[in-house]
């Protein structure tokens, strides 16, 4: 038993909602008790769905499990299908129905309905939402372009002349994080490059389009979560390579373009292709020079917040103290993105120990999901989200993709906004007794409602019971920026119990400050 | 007790609908399971934690319910079977009394520890109500553990806070021979502080709330008590009050002008408060109810509405909105009907309106639209899809949300009603 109070993902079941409602033609049947359905409101009210999920509840009740809920299942299957007439059916259980072993798969195709019904297997108390929407994307692919794909061991025949190169993009899925314009700005892309998108899925695909995935040259894994499983058993099947490089930032924006002018057999050009992303100029610019060495915490699922890191670390010149992921599937890459910037690996999903680690770390920024906006908010410390889990907030009504050019526009912005401006930074250093310069003073541009609570991030007790600060170093202490002052205090702390000083004076704090420098 | 009780029941005007057919439906209901009531229960009880023993789903279902009101670490949270604790059960009872423990040392400040079943816990019987036994016996006598059912199998969305109130009537304290009133269900604290100040100015001193605001004041009840249900989903509640001897005066619910005065009046009858004394308390702020009514009255008179269920509300709120703003119910669902304790309300529902009890969702959908109402009332899953097919929707979610019983709220609750119309009349776009 885990103790919970907030989960980075729901159930696999949702992740395979994420998929059926993201698609057209496909409804599932979902064998689950009614307080299940609080999912619909992930989908209407979350991301302002006009349409409610594409998904039937048997929503069995206590009095129906001495009795048939078997056949509650069918009864809602066979309504499902003459009322939606679906292209296909998709059919599970939730975490409770799973207990009841109905077999959902088994019951639904002895309904013998004229469409293909595919079967979800989904292990609710093992995997989770993004494990689900993974697997069910898999599973839909395989049972629609199953049918289409060659004997093994078959070449791809060569493209015809004067054929444009092809591809599929794969992994925008409903309730995703920007994924409707992050296909917007990835389409463009393309276009510029000169490589045609056939299919996007599961985002607005049918299943007969699924059908089609085989017929592009290679696919676009955007999201690597969702759509890696899929890719893999295309390229089995079909023969049909896929991108590793995950578009997100101008160095990756680049890669991309080479990684997918290389399977398109086109000439390399990057250059061409993040020409107009003004990310570049904006970081060189000296106003950015206060960007420099800040110390950023990065958490979210593992595509962006490896993606994050990179930018951070690359385009703005921070400094990455700490990254992790609660996508566990993706440990290995989260592990290795850490490893580059000399720090270890944060992979767990839960909150707790994430609270713990920026508390640890004491950043000058979070870049995280919602749950790491509210842990930074309770710290004091600047946070923009960058990832899932969503809030209504992460569907802003403007254009504001995460991928290319516009998307690496877009993350300046993001990153740059919760920071002081360079010179404000500086008045506050200079002028610390300034009565408004209070801890809870935030960013000028953020308006007074955007103040910080004033609840301190607790300070750390002394490393030593044995040590003890000089209250007139307490009050030094108390000078410097509160967003570094953590960090300080540690920092002297440890200097102090290397060597063996019992008491912390102003002196020790100024020796330490030059031994660590900042 | 029971003979009292009847003399006082407000007459059946002729329109009623008590005896009314009514439509029984067993289809997808699209409404909250029982857990959704710790949302408002755990910040009722200040000193009171709700440990969900369920799944993913249920921590899940938690926070996308509870979403942007969460402003503080939440008094609830849940502890998620795993495929290893579906092993064996000895084992899960191993790894519960662990999570509990780790808890309990986190929050010190828990006094009272609530146990909350949930669909997988009941589907593999894992005894919760042992387990509290067990842990109640470990942690006295600082921390009390009991329990209580809040699964989708079971409960309904507001049912969930009948079996919490439910599992704390055994602990009630026994009252002294001195005739009291218990007002029983939550209520936002600023509407039990104004109902409080009526009830003592009628007279009625020896006056208690369930559920108390702190988990070691809960009221004493016995055979002098006589209680007044404020919220109408509280079946199982009120039946155990009754095993230990107290007696429901019945009553309408305290919505609306007309329903706060006929719920006070319920216990100033009770208490034989003198009819002259009742007329000179509540005349004033009846008579302010009444005009902060009337003044949505113009925007709400002749228009029809449509309840989808939710949470048991809908009868009196129907009620409300057809006798003093003139509107006119069409269908109004509910998930379930509690034919005794709304039986004063179903004598002041209009003949016209037809009730729903269980849900078919589809099917409601279909003579929704087919009724186009001007205002449809439903859950978060439903509203935004009617909204895009042309229809004014009012979130039910909000009703339970908002202060909206009691004279000085009766204004707010008709405005709430008003509000997506005047929204609607007034965009542009
Ligand atoms: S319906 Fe059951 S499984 Fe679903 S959230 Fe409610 S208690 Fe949990």
């Amino acid at each position: 038993m885990q103790l919970t109070v907030w989960t980075y993902e729901g159930p696999p079941h949702v992740g395979a909602m994420r998929i059926a409602t993201a698609m057209e033609g496909v409804h599932y049947v979902l064998h689950a008790p009614q307080g299940d359905t609080y999912a619909d409101l992930l989908f209407t009210m979350i991301e302002r769905r006009d349409r409610r999920p594409p998904v039937t509840y048997t929503t069995f009740q206590a009095r129906d499990l001495g009795g048939d809920t078997a056949e509650l299942f069918k009864t809602a299957t066979r309504e499902a299908y003459a009322r939606f007439r679906p292209e296909a059916i998709l059919v599970g259980a939730s975490c409770t129905a799973e207990l009841i072993q109905d077999d959902p798969g088994g019951l639904a195709r002895a309904l013998d309905l004229p469409v293909p019904v595919i079967p979800l297997e989904l292990p609710s108390y093992q995997k989770k939402e993004n494990w689900g929407a993974a697997e069910t994307f898999y599973q839909i692919v395989r049972a629609m372009a199953g049918p289409t794909s060659p004997p093994p061991g078959s070449k791809r025949p060569a493209r015809g002349p004067g054929v444009r190169p092809s591809c599929n993009l794969l992994g925008p899925t409903a309730l995703g994080f920007r994924h409707r314009d992050d296909v917007e700005e990835l389409r463009r892309l393309l276009e510029r490059l000169g490589v045609e998108v056939r299919v996007v899925a599961p985002l607005g695909a049918t299943p007969a389009d699924l059908a089609r995935l085989g017929e592009a040259d290679f696919n676009v894994v955007m999201y690597p979560e969702i759509a890696a499983t899929t890719a893999r058993w295309l390229e089995r099947s079909f023969s049909q390579p896929y991108t590793r490089t995950v578009p997100i930032g101008v160095g990756a924006t680049r890669d991309f373009v080479e990684e997918v002018a290389r399977l398109a057999g086109l000439e390399p050009a990057a250059a061409v292709a993040t020409a107009g992303s003004r990310l570049p100029w904006y970081s060189r610019s000296v106003d950015s020079t206060y960007l420099t060495g800040k110390r950023v915490f990065v958490f979210g699922d593992a595509t962006h917040a490896i993606a994050a890191a990179r930018v951070a670390a690359e385009e703005l010149a921070f400094t990455v103290v700490g990254l992790g992921s609660y996508s566990r599937e993706l440990a290995r890459e989260v592990r290795e993105a850490a490893a580059r910037y000399g720090v270890e690996a944060l992979i767990t999903d839960d909150y707790l120990a994430v609270e713990a680690k920026v508390a640890e770390l004491q950043p000058e920024l979070v870049l995280g999901t919602q749950m790491e906006r509210h842990i930074a908010k309770r710290l004091g410390i600047p946070c923009a989200v960058i990832s899932a889990p969503v809030h209504v907030q992460d569907f802003p009504a403007r254009y504001s993709p995460q991928m290319g050019v516009e998307g690496a526009n877009v993350l300046f912005d993001t990153l740059v906004h919760p920071l002081m401006m360079g010179l404000e930074e500086h008045l506050l250093g200079m002028f610390r007794e300034d009565f408004e310069f209070h801890d809870g003073a935030a960013p000028s541009h953020l308006g007074t409602h955007a103040s910080l609570p004033s609840v301190p991030a607790a300070a750390p007790p002394p490393a030593a019971a044995t040590l003890s600060w000089a209250q007139d170093a307490e009050q030094e202490l108390k000078k410097i920026p509160f967003f570094v002052r953590g960090k300080a205090r540690r920092n002297t702390e440890r200097f102090a119990a290397e060597r063996g000083l019992a008491r912390i004076t102003v002196e020790t704090l100024y020796d330490a400050k030059a031994h660590f420098g900042r | 007790m029971s003979e009292v009780a009847l003399a006082h029941r407000p007459t059946a005007s002729a329109a009623g609908c008590a005896d009314a057919p009514i439509l029984r439906e067993r289809g997808q209901r699209e409404v909250f399971c029982g857990l959704t009531g710790i949302i408002w229960l755990h910040r009722k009880i200040q000193d009171a934690f709700f440990l969900i023993v369920g799944s993913r789903t249920c921590a899940h279902l938690m926070q996308s319910a509870a979403g942007v009101m969460i402003f503080a670490e939440p008094r609830f949270a849940t502890a998620i079977i795993e495929d290893r604790d579906l092993a064996g059960l000895a084992d899960a009872n191993d790894e519960l009394d662990k999570v509990v423990a780790r808890l309990i040392e986190r929050r010190p400040d828990i006094r009272l520890l609530f146990l909350v079943g949930s669909c997988p816990s009941e589907v593999i019987k894992l005894d919760l109500g042992r387990a509290a036994q067990r842990l109640d016996r470990r942690f006295a006598p600082g921390v009390r553990v009991l329990n209580y059912s809040g699964s989708g199998i079971e409960t309904t969305f507001t049912q969930g806070e009948d079996a919490c109130l439910a599992a704390l009537v055994p602990q009630l304290p026994a009252a002294d021979g001195t005739p009291s009133l218990l007002v029983v269900g939550t209520l936002a604290d600023v509407v039990e502080d104004q109902l409080r100040r009526i009830l003592i100015e009628l007279g009625i001193e020896r006056l208690a709330f369930l559920p108390p605001r702190r988990a070691g004041a809960l009221p004493p009840v016995g055979p002098a008590t006589r209680f007044l249900l404020a919220q109408p989903f509280l079946a199982e509640t009120a039946r155990l009050l009754e095993t230990r001897g107290a007696a429901r005066l019945p009553a309408p619910f305290p919505l609306g002008a007309e329903g706060t005065l006929a719920w006070l009046r319920a216990a100033a009858d009770a208490f034989a408060v003198d009819p002259r004394r009742f007329e000179a308390v509540t005349e004033l702020p009846f008579e302010r109810a009444r005009r902060a009514v009337a003044r949505w009255r113009p925007e709400l008179a002749g228009r029809s509405i449509f309840f989808f269920p939710d949470s048991q509300l809908e009868v009196p709120l129907a009620r409300v909105l057809a006798r003093e703003l003139g509107m006119d119910p069409l269908e109004v669902g509910t998930p379930y009907l509690h034919r005794a304790h709304l039986a004063a309300e179903l004598d002041l529902l209009p003949k016209s309106t037809r009730l729903s009890e269980g849900q078919d969702v589809d099917r409601q959908l279909d003579r929704c639209r087919a009724a186009r109402p001007d205002i449809v009332v439903c859950g978060l899953g439903l509203a935004n899809p009617l909204e895009a097919e042309g229809l004014t929707t009012k979130w039910s979610i909000e009703l339970v949300f908002t202060p909206i019983q009691g004279f000085e709220q009766a204004g707010d609750l008709a405005e709430l009603f008003a509000r997506p119309l005047r929204r609607r009349a007034r965009l542009a776009v």
